[in-house]
């Protein structure tokens, strides 16, 4: 009997495994694709499309496309756009979407519940209804920077940057955390007579790591994937990020390797934020509940 | 003595460089080749040779990925930040001048009198764009087919006629030889599906809109001859001469590989295919009728309405339009030169040069897309007829519909000017 239950655990645990591998190989499979299509000269990466080769490094194996796109493109200054815009707009996010979350969820106001639900329903609105008339306004703000005060905020980081650091999806993901938090120990914090900033500082994000994580990796790929708003903002190619970037490949007839070979490198920063932040992110969808 | 000559030398010389360097208006410029290496350094030496040819301009350049060019210049239209000088594609001039993007070029037009047609951008009367090039599609084949399938070899003065073209293709399919007897391209989409196919439909008769008012397309697009062209178009893959869908590798190099027989392809592909196959040959398009039709007009140069110079953003589109550069961006890019004296200053449209036919192509069968701001949506429009014919659609009721989605959008538009 109770060799039967083992070989029925063992059969379990097989089963779950090659369940979890073959979803391993289709989500690990496409970058697998692109890695070895990268190393390859275009008339092989498309024969090899055809079979399993295409997963393999093997035939006429080089960097050149590597090469080949830094030639074509200024593909470093492209990615350090992006990883700058991003990791800019990433940190200012949850730091203004944290502290409204926390004015929304502990902090008792007229109107907070009202304005809650609008800043959620801004989720519904798609960016591109509202693209055209932010251009608008963008493109007549005043900013001071190194040049003094100037008109006009096209052509810069911070048009960039700016317009994404409150959004109501970070807000919504503080505000559902933060309504988990025992609220024993804001009460607590009160009678001692801790401030609000000293609560938010030192009670409450030293407990957010799992939504900070979520939150930031959310941004991260919604900054990072960014092109209809570089587009319309950016006309030097010295602001333009990597998806804007990308088009520098799609020519009459397209370089397959190269493009292959740029979103290598473009991914590269993608998965090691992914990865840096992956066990709290895990932890946080764990216990929110909240898919990515 | 001589050291207060050479100070005072020194200082004349800084205050004329001075005054020479400030009296350059600087000239913005857009272009949509980021990402092409030839043709930017052919723009670039443009641009180097302009600048130093005269003291009052200096032109600077910001290059786009053409993917993403020209919803960079309608958000900066919006935004009130075109510059000087832009460049925009053939057919989608007349929307940028109507929409108030562009203004007529101050250019000699006697300097463009021996242009091809294609690359002379008009709109109202009034020029407003000029291209550096033109481009041009043709039947590629080789002349080993054309003699094994027992088929005559068409020429520009005798091109096939509609019977013959299929008579054509029954052969390369009868043959067993290619995988299809045709490749109209369908790998490709957005402008090309009108650029190449609606050649065939004016052949046959019928048009993407009536060009005589330009306010509707009824008649034109699903008359009797749209209609004949729509059953041609559809047989052409019910009865397996081509494939509907297409996979880009197949696009790029099924021709050389053997599986077609026939492909429907522009000149920037022609010197690939001659490198492919010696005996490759380029053929004019079959007349359904109406005689042979292919499309022309390629990117132009213009000037934004916004402009302050128009004079200076002029005076450097004229500066351009010399055979030097004509022939290097033909040398370069292997485009068609718009003027006969630059096709001889070039290796391959010269007299004898393997690709001289294109030019004579262009200029005995080029008809440019119909010339109205509307053609943006017709485009996309006739794409989307085209694409869903391809896949089996009612013909009658497909054009119909493209036909209503037309006039709603030139009725919608106030008739855009005509």
């Amino acid at each position: 009997m109770a060799t039967i239950s083992a070989d029925n655990h063992g059969l379990r645990l097989a089963t779950r495994y090659a369940v979890l591998v073959l979803i391993a190989i289709v989500f690990i499979f496409p970058l697998v694709f692109m890695l070895m299509s990268s190393l390859k000269p275009d008339q092989q990466l498309l024969q090899d499309t055809a079979s399993l080769r295409a997963f393999l490094p093997v035939g006429d194996v080089s960097l050149r496309n590597y090469t080949a796109a830094f030639d074509r493109a200024p593909v470093a200054l492209f990615i350090f756009n992006s990883v700058l815009v991003t990791g800019v707009t990433v940190v200012l996010s949850l730091l203004v979407c944290s502290m409204a979350a926390f004015a929304f969820v502990f902090i008792g106001w007229k109107g907070r519940d009202f304005l809650l639900t609008v800043i959620l329903a801004t989720l519904i609105v798609p960016f591109e209804t509202i693209a055209i008339p932010l251009l608008l306004i963008a493109s007549k703000l005043p900013w001071i920077g190194m040049d003094g005060l100037t008109w006009g905020w096209l052509n810069s980081y911070h048009v960039q940057i700016v317009p994404f650091i409150a959004d109501g999806l970070t807000i919504f993901l503080f505000v559902q955390y933060f309504k988990d938090l025992p609220g024993e120990l804001i009460e607590a914090a009160r009678v001692e007579g801790a401030t609000w900033p000293q609560i938010y500082r030192r009670i409450v994000m030293p407990l957010a790591g799992p939504v900070l994580a979520t939150a930031a990796i959310l941004k991260f790929l919604a900054m990072y994937n960014q092109y209809l708003w570089p587009l319309m903002v950016v006309q030097q190619e010295g602001y333009r990020p990597v998806m804007v970037g990308l088009q520098y490949f799609f020519q009459q007839n397209v370089a397959w390797g190269e493009v292959m070979a740029y979103l290598s490198m473009i991914t590269v920063p993608v998965l090691a934020f992914y990865l840096y932040l992956q066990r709290a992110f895990i932890a946080s969808i764990a216990s929110t509940g909240v898919k990515g | 003595m001589k050291h207060s000559n050479w100070l005072a030398g020194a200082a004349v010389a800084a205050i004329s460089l001075g005054g020479a360097a400030q009296a350059q208006t600087t000239l913005s410029m857009w272009y949509h080749g980021a990402g092409n290496e030839v043709e930017a350094k052919i723009v670039d030496q443009i641009i180097a040779d302009f600048n130093a040819s005269q003291t009052d301009w200096k032109v600077e350049m910001q290059s786009f990925p053409q993917a993403a060019y020209n919803d960079s210049v309608v958000a900066g239209a919006l935004a009130g930040n075109l510059p000087d000088i832009l460049d925009v594609d053939g057919p989608v001039m007349p929307n940028w001048a109507w929409s108030g993007y562009m203004q007529p070029l101050q250019i000699d037009e006697t300097l463009i009198e021996g242009f091809l047609p294609g690359p002379k951008g008009y709109w109202d009367g009034k020029l407003y764009s000029i291209g550096l090039w033109d481009a041009a599609v043709a039947l590629v084949t080789r002349q080993s087919y054309l003699d094994e399938l027992g088929l005559r070899t068409p020429t520009l003065e005798q091109p096939w006629t509609g019977e013959e073209f299929m008579a054509a293709l029954e052969a390369a399919k009868a043959s067993g030889k290619f995988e299809y007897a045709f490749d109209p391209g369908m790998a490709w989409t957005g402008e090309w599906y009108p650029y190449a196919f609606s050649p065939f439909l004016q052949s046959f008769g019928g048009d993407i809109v009536d060009r005589s008012t330009y306010k509707t397309a009824e008649g034109a697009l699903n008359g009797e001859a749209a209609i004949a062209f729509g059953e041609w178009w559809q047989g052409l893959f019910t009865n397996g001469y081509a494939q509907a869908s297409q996979d880009p590798a197949d696009r790029d190099s099924g021709f050389a590989a053997g599986k077609y027989a026939f492909s429907w392809n522009g000149n920037w592909a022609a010197l690939g295919a001659l490198s492919t196959f010696e005996d490759t040959v380029f053929l004019p398009a079959p007349d359904f009728g109406n005689g042979s039709k292919i499309g022309a007009a390629s990117w132009q140069f213009g000037v934004s309405a916004s402009s302050k110079h128009p004079e200076g953003a002029s005076a450097f589109i004229q500066f351009a339009l010399q055979d030097k550069y004509l022939a290097a961006f033909s040398n370069g890019i292997g485009l068609i030169p718009p003027t006969k004296t630059a096709a001889e200053m070039t290796d391959n449209y010269k007299d004898g040069g393997p690709m001289a036919v294109f030019y004579d192509l262009t200029k005995a069968q080029a008809l440019v897309r119909p010339v109205t701001p509307g053609y943006v949506v017709q485009a996309k429009v006739f794409e989307k007829a085209l694409a869903d014919i391809a896949n089996g659609a009612n013909v009658a009721d497909t054009l119909d519909a493209a036909v209503d989605e037309i006039n709603a959008d030139i009725e919608k538009n106030g008739g855009y000017g005509h």
